[in-house]
């Protein structure tokens, strides 16, 4: 059941992601050029994500555990720290170089062609990179 | 073209729905580079069932949707450099801020967290002075 609720999540995740536009780079490049030719399709997508998402967190804060069991997640720690900031950089640099990220990434795998393969190759390639990476940027600071 | 973001509202919608479904039926934050990173990296192992059909879902919808469209231009880069280094500091990024535009900015920024809200200004800030630089000071993109 869990699984089947996950597919389904998955597909409505998906099948928003193409509705929207947000698996051409163009328009994700797009609204992050705002000195060219600024498209303002993401702000639209992102301010409907949050809506039913908001919706879903007030409604979990009424139950004590998600429908199919389990536990809800812990309240989002309040610290920022570095690796958060330098992460996110990261990311928003690839983000900005190709207008793709992971979830958009996945949902144009069967349409975009060779090149989305290359893109989510790579990802797949930096993510398992970053356990052996966060050990040797962490290691210094314990033994400090 | 004019309609796109009444498009862009409908798939943020849905897009939020999924993350709905997760969290109130599942008991998860829906975070593609977590669901994901979680399977590479073989942190996610005691659930790996439920992250394959999360992923299934991604990846088929599109499929059934796409005869509705015909032909889908994503207007990706053919510079194979640009897409393997794009492809790296995402999967990297991701896995070091510990979240991604679905993960931090959606599910994130719907409850307020700090750190969703940090981790967006930091990518979306990062991705517009990439394109900056690499489109208008550069021209590589």
């Amino acid at each position: 059941m869990r699984n089947l609720f996950a597919f389904l999540a998955g597909g409505l995740f998906g099948a928003g992601l193409f509705i929207s536009g947000m698996t051409d780079t163009a328009k994700v490049q797009g609204w992050l050029d705002i000195f060219g030719a600024w498209d303002p399709t993401l702000a639209f997508v992102m301010g409907g994500a949050i809506i039913p998402m908001a919706i879903a967190w007030q409604l979990a804060r009424r139950r004590s555990t998600p429908v199919l069991g389990g536990t809800f997640p812990p309240p989002a720690p309040m610290r920022l720290d570095t690796r958060l900031a330098v992460g996110s950089v990261m990311f928003g640099m690839g983000w900005g170089l190709a207008g793709l990220c992971p979830g958009p990434s996945v949902a144009s795998l069967s349409y975009g062609g060779v090149e989305h393969w290359v893109f989510f190759a790579a990802m797949i390639g930096g993510m398992l990179a970053a356990p052996p990476v966060l050990a040797r940027l962490t290691r210094p600071a314990q033994a400090a | 073209m004019e309609q796109d973001w009444i498009w862009g509202l409908i798939g943020g919608l849905l897009i939020g729905s999924g993350g709905a479904v997760y969290l109130l039926a599942n008991g998860r934050i829906m975070g593609a580079s977590g669901i994901l990173g979680g399977l590479v990296d073989g942190s996610g192992k005691s659930n790996w069932v439920e992250r394959v059909a999360f992923l299934a879902g991604v990846f088929l919808l599109p499929v059934a949707l796409l005869p509705l469209y015909g032909a889908v231009d994503t207007h990706i880069t053919s510079n194979w450099w640009v897409l393997v280094a794009a492809g790296l500091l995402v999967g990297l990024g991701t896995r070091i801020a510990n979240g991604c535009t679905s993960g931090h900015g959606v599910c994130g920024i719907s409850r307020l967290s700090l750190r969703g809200l940090a981790a967006t200004g930091f990518y979306i800030f990062a991705g517009g002075a990439t394109v900056l630089l690499f489109r208008h000071v550069w021209g590589i993109i």
